[in-house]
């Protein structure tokens, strides 16, 4: 099962592509999927059972996200 | 790529300006992504688009870096060091405010001050360095009211060199909860510099100088702590993000980044960032050969050059710009042989910044001057010493 971290700005879709990757979490920046909607034009997908990870790394960083959702 | 200099015989001393020659790999990098990349980040998510936001992203956390910046999101990039200057300056104050900078200031500060308070918006002290260009810490102490917004000051001169105790005066603003804006254009890879350390709440930078950058790129920092939110854009527009409203995004960078940005520039500034801070020595090693470099012209000048007249300071820390003119002749006479006889190029003249002439003692003649690169070579130093003798004693028959 995948999910999609959400944001605001590409800018931060990218900086945490590069945090999670550099914690050796699989994630790929994919365009936003058509059922989803989101204030930019990507997002990041990773496996679903490393959203809790994710999240955290994220909120350490202090890189805003809009929402994650499970696809 | 330095042999190509060579061939074409050319002795680039202008670096204060825009520095030259670029390091190989901001050449490679600014063509890669011209043939391999080439599209617009941040808008579109295919492939390309991400790797342009990828490049624009890397050279941002290279400038935090670069800075002592936590939060890459925190770096603004703009055209050059005067966007960023206007954007920090016309964002910050508002009417009725009190403002306190420097006679060493650059134009890029001191016209949009003085535009400001001519209009009737601001109210402007401009505090006089000594005759060597330091500004006394204290001076501006005293010149901050309970009006007072901000400080803004020029780190290092782009007329004589000189660096200004800018982490002092930024404690004064830190005591007195004045923001404090620092024009890093000159200074930015040449001086070591901590953005919370140095007190500063924003800084502006030039990518095509001391960076190694290609023309086109600069940047506003703004410190981690700061609330940026006390900053008006000054540009609105397509940001790629929140496209669904009209509103302009209230969040870092895209709040001041309207616009597609320089991504072939930025790409260049990433691969001469980069360069830089992995050089041996790092942005210290830097300062310590511009220094070096400065000294031994200046020596060398002195000794054998008779009508040698030099208005940067010997021995005191500086960027490794010389400020000087040869007795008898204007500066853009001397600057005009010194391009078609000997290849040897410098600027002349005011430099934009009157006030900082007036101070040193220079103005209205203006002054030659020298600004040295990490590639420039002693022996470039004695061919452009030679040079200046002999212009120098062509009229003393
Ligand atoms: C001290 C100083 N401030 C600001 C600037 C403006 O820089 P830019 O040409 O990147 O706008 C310069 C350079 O010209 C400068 O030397």
């Amino acid at each position: 099962m995948k999910a999609v971290i959400l944001f605001h700005s590409t800018n931060h879709a990218i900086w945490a592509e590069n945090e999670l990757k550099s914690h050796k979490i699989v994630c790929k920046i994919i365009s936003v999927p058509r059922h989803l909607s989101s204030d930019c034009g990507y997002c990041l997908q990773i496996n679903a059972e490393d959203k809790e990870e994710a999240i955290n790394l994220l909120n350490t960083n202090n890189i805003e996200f809009e929402k994650v959702e499970i696809l | 790529m330095l042999k190509d200099k060579k061939k074409s015989c050319v002795i680039y001393f202008d670096n204060a300006a825009t520095s030259f020659p670029k390091p190989d790999c901001v050449t490679t990098a600014v063509v890669h992504y011209l043939t391999q990349i080439g599209a617009n980040p941040g808008r579109s998510g295919h492939k390309l688009a991400i790797e342009a936001g990828q490049i624009v992203f890397k050279t941002r956390k290279s400038i935090a870096a670069l800075f002592g910046l936590k939060n890459p999101m925190h770096v603004i990039f703009t055209s050059n060091a005067t966007e960023a200057l206007n954007t920090a300056i016309k964002g910050v104050l508002q009417k009725g405010d009190h403002v306190v900078t420097s006679s060493m200031e650059h134009n890029s500060t001191i016209r949009p001050l003085h535009e400001m308070e001519k209009e009737g918006i601001i109210s402007l002290s401009i505090i006089k360095a000594d005759k060597i260009g330091i500004l006394d810490p204290e001076k501006i102490r005293k010149a901050i009211t309970a009006k007072t917004k901000a400080v803004v000051i020029n780190h290092a001169s782009n007329v004589i060199g000189c660096i200004q105790p800018i982490r002092e005066i930024g404690k004064i603003c830190r005591e007195n909860g004045v923001i404090f804006i620092v024009d890093c254009a000159q200074s930015a890879g040449v001086v070591p510099i901590n953005i919370d350390q140095d007190n500063i709440d924003i800084l502006a930078f030039a990518g095509h100088k001391g960076l190694y950058g290609p023309t086109g790129t600069g940047g506003m920092v703004i410190a981690d702590g700061f609330d940026f939110k006390k900053i008006k854009p000054l540009k609105y527009g397509g940001t790629g993000s929140l496209s669904d409203k009209i509103e302009q995004p209230d969040f870092l960078p895209d709040r001041f980044e309207s616009g597609t940005l320089n991504v072939a520039g930025l790409s260049g500034l990433l691969a001469g960032s980069e360069y830089i801070q992995n050089r041996d020595g790092g942005i210290r090693g830097i300062l310590e050969h511009k220094i070096e470099l400065q000294n031994y012209f200046i020596q060398q000048a002195e000794m054998l050059i008779k009508d040698f007249c030099c208005y940067s300071s010997f021995q005191l820390p500086s960027t490794g710009v010389v400020a000087f003119s040869i007795n008898n002749f204007s500066v853009s006479e001397t600057a005009q042989i010194l391009s078609d006889k000997y290849g040897i190029m410098c600027r002349q003249g005011l430099h934009c910044s009157t006030l900082a002439h007036q101070t040193i003692g220079t103005f209205p003649a203006g002054t030659l001057r020298f600004g040295f690169s990490i590639f420039n070579k002693k022996e470039e130093l004695d061919l452009a010493v030679q040079a200046l003798k002999s212009i120098s004693e062509s009229r003393n028959i």
